[in-house]
């Protein structure tokens, strides 16, 4: 059953998809309002696959990698909306359904989850996991502003009106989003990583920093500090943002690989 | 319904023709009073405006004299204007209107001022009682269709001058324009206009610098801002978020260097230059600078242009729901015609029917109450199938465009009263009798005519 439903979410996320390559193109007020509703569905029928494989395997919950693509993409969704209800926009949409409905798609074709050290103490694992997917959502959206800031900009200075230039918000409304996003995401992705030492510490006695997971989780977050340090300090935006949260961007993207790769060798 | 219009506009006559048949507010109230009690005129408003000047009607029988009210109120010899008149009549006039409120016909098609200038004649008419009855329903009726060509098309959304365009770029960058700095360098006519636009849309302060300071100082004075010396221009150019340049400077006076001197300063917040000097005061290399964005002259009259052709062909659906409305509208009076005929047929057949009964009783003496009931349903099933007829007649009629002529045809077939002018807020399937209101108004008719 929960497959079922994750598969009903996808095709809910597919009209957000749908939605983000027409809103490349032209004016879709409609579709920009059926996608929205459609992400709500997509979003309930989400909560109910990941509750019903709660309730089937408790064991297995959030540890298995389809679930956490599938928590992963809920949350993206949920930092989406957030955002829809503050500025009153689906511009980042456009970046993020279809990302959204590539993880949605993963977890719901992929093989059955499985088991990751049984040893840990479960409750501060699913802290872990949810800090540090929460952080990750934080990041895909602000990576997210970052290219809308970049497309916004780059129309502005080409001085053609009209197009995209008239649906996106403006710039530095993209670029609020953008900070906010990660302002928000920081600490989460910061608790979420010093407990998943403390769970490492507890489990293999001590660190070993040089593990790839470890490394490269501290990478990113290294990368999301500087991240926040640049705007803070100089300002930073728009194509050096854009640069910097791609980097984090792929630092997480690396570290999620290096994870599911990690885990494969150690089950 | 006998609507008539009358008038000049900036198509057909030149401003010369214009101002002479200008009405000024001032005197709009008398001027309404007086179209209204014109010879045959049941209802008047008058709009005048700098772009047109128009009178609209009701009238009893179709052919008020409204060129004659023209040439007395304004005491012209008609061959003066007769040349750059137009006239519309019934659905041309309805048309006409609506066109005009929803800013189809105005110089600028999609200005929004014309529909506020249409309002306030409206209220200017209706106090002075110039305006009660279908014309009120036509007016009020008028400015739902310019809302709904408001909504539903983009006839008034994109920016048609230098200023607006302005504001709208500026609005996409920084999104509100709230709390944002305006900066002006060099003191002429186009930027103080584009200052006045960014400060009407919520921009926050203005600086002024000019290469003569007293000049600065009396702008600045005018938009409560403050005057900076040209000599301090680089040092605090960082604390505007839009800086407008006029100045008559033979070369660029904002170069690469400084912007990025202003970025590192701002922590990269954004900047908006609006350059319309000729020759231009911004260096084109400033542009390349991320966070700077400069737009000159040229490139804000391209963006005019294009809104201006976009604008044309969302007046083309904006035509297509008028004519719609036009046609609905129609329906409606007509309707609105038939009803209280037939209210008044119904009401004219039952009293013949209560006096019939009244005599028969009189000569039939005292009926036991099974009686009364048989007399009375057979008198009232006798007048039911009478009526049938003629008012399914009058429904159909009241779908199609011979409303008029039915009414005309019945009310003089059973020789009802004619109608009284009804208010438009009462409700139609009142009785005419309870129609009230109207003696007061016959009054102040009266008076208007003395």
């Amino acid at each position: 059953m929960p497959i079922l439903w994750l598969r009903v979410a996808l095709v809910c996320y597919g009209v957000g998809l749908l939605y983000a390559l027409v809103a490349l193109t032209r004016a879709t007020d409609l579709l920009a309002r059926i996608a929205l509703h459609a992400a709500y569905l997509g979003m309930i029928f989400q909560i109910v696959s990941l509750a019903e494989s709660a309730i089937a395997t408790p064991q297995m919950t959030l540890l298995g990698v389809h679930n956490l693509e599938a928590l992963l993409a809920l949350l993206i969704m949920t930092a989406f909306m957030i955002v829809y209800a503050i500025y009153r926009t689906t511009s980042p949409g456009i970046v993020v359904f279809p990302l959204v409905f590539l993880l949605t798609f993963l977890a719901a074709t992929g093989a059955q989850p499985f088991l990751f050290s049984p040893a840990a103490n479960r409750g501060w694992l699913v802290v872990h996991i949810t800090f540090i997917l929460a952080g990750y959502a934080a990041i895909v959206l602000s990576f997210g502003a970052s290219l809308l800031y970049l497309i916004q900009e780059r129309s502005l200075k080409s001085k053609r009106l009209g197009g995209l230039l008239s649906r996106l918000p403006a710039l530095e409304v993209i670029d609020e989003i953008g900070l906010r996003s990660l302002l928000l995401g920081f600490p989460f992705m910061t608790v979420g990583l010093i407990v998943g030492m403390a769970l490492a510490q507890q489990t293999f006695g001590v660190i070993n920093f040089f593990d790839p997971k470890i490394f490269l989780s501290l990478l990113m977050w290294a990368v999301y500090m500087v991240l926040l340090y640049t705007r803070w300090s100089s300002g930073w935006r728009g194509r050096r943002a854009a640069y910097l949260a791609s980097g984090a961007f792929a630092a997480a993207v690396i570290a999620w690989a290096a994870n599911t790769i990690h885990r494969f060798g150690a089950s | 319904m006998n609507f008539q219009l009358i008038g000049v506009n900036h198509n057909t006559a030149p401003v010369e023709v214009r101002e002479k048949l200008a009405v000024p507010e001032s005197r709009l109230p008398e001027a309404m009073k007086r179209l209204a009690a014109h010879p045959g005129v049941e209802e008047g408003v008058i709009f005048s405006t700098c772009n047109r000047v128009e009178l609209l009607t009701r009238t009893t029988n179709g052919s008020a004299d409204l060129r004659s009210f023209l040439g007395d109120y304004f005491q012209m010899d008609s061959t003066e204007f007769a040349p750059h008149l137009y006239e519309h009549a019934g659905r041309d006039a309805i048309r006409h209107l609506f066109r005009v409120a929803s800013s189809l016909d105005s110089m600028i098609v999609g200005e929004p001022q014309i529909l506020g200038q249409v309002k306030d004649a409206y209220a200017t008419a209706r106090a002075v009682g110039a305006v009660h009855s279908h014309l009120d329903l036509l007016l009020t009726r008028a400015f739902a269709v310019a809302k709904r060509v408001r909504t539903e098309t983009a006839v008034g959304s994109s920016a048609v001058s230098v200023a607006s365009v302005a504001v709208e770029l500026a609005k996409k960058i920084f999104g509100s324009l709230q709390g944002k700095q305006v900066y002006l360098v060099g003191a002429g006519k186009m930027s103080e206009l584009a200052a006045r636009h960014l400060l009407a849309h919520g921009a926050a302060s203005i600086f002024v610098a000019n290469r003569t300071h007293e000049r600065a100082a009396q702008l600045a004075a005018k938009f409560d801002g403050q005057a900076i010396r040209f000599e301090q221009l680089y040092e605090t150019c960082d604390r505007a978020d839009i800086v407008i340049t006029s100045t008559g400077a033979p070369h660029a006076i904002f170069r690469r260097e400084h912007g990025e001197l202003f970025l590192s300063r701002r922590k990269n917040r954004p900047m908006f230059f609006i350059d319309i000097a000729v020759p231009r005061d911004v260096d084109a290399e400033m542009n390349k600078l991320d966070g700077i964005f400069v737009y000159d002259i040229d490139d804000l009259q391209q963006a005019v242009s294009v809104h201006v052709a976009s604008r044309k062909q969302e007046a083309d659906r904006a035509e297509a729901i008028i004519n719609l409305e036009v046609e609905r509208f129609q329906a409606r009076l007509q309707a609105r015609d038939v009803v209280p005929t037939i209210v008044s047929l119904q009401d004219h057949l039952e009293t013949i029917r209560q006096a019939e009964i009244d005599r028969a009783r009189g000569r039939l003496g005292a009926l036991s109450a099974d009686q009364e009931l048989a007399l009375d349903s057979l008198t009232r099933g006798i007048v039911n199938k009478i009526m049938h007829t003629p008012i399914s007649t009058l429904k159909t009629a009241a779908r199609e465009s011979e409303a008029t002529t039915v009414v005309d045809v019945v009310r003089r077939l059973f020789n009802l009263q004619s109608k009284s002018a009804a208010s438009p807020n009462a409700d139609v399937l009142h009785t005419p009798t309870n129609r009230a209101g109207d003696p007061k108004r016959e009054a102040t008719k009266k008076e208007d005519k003395a």
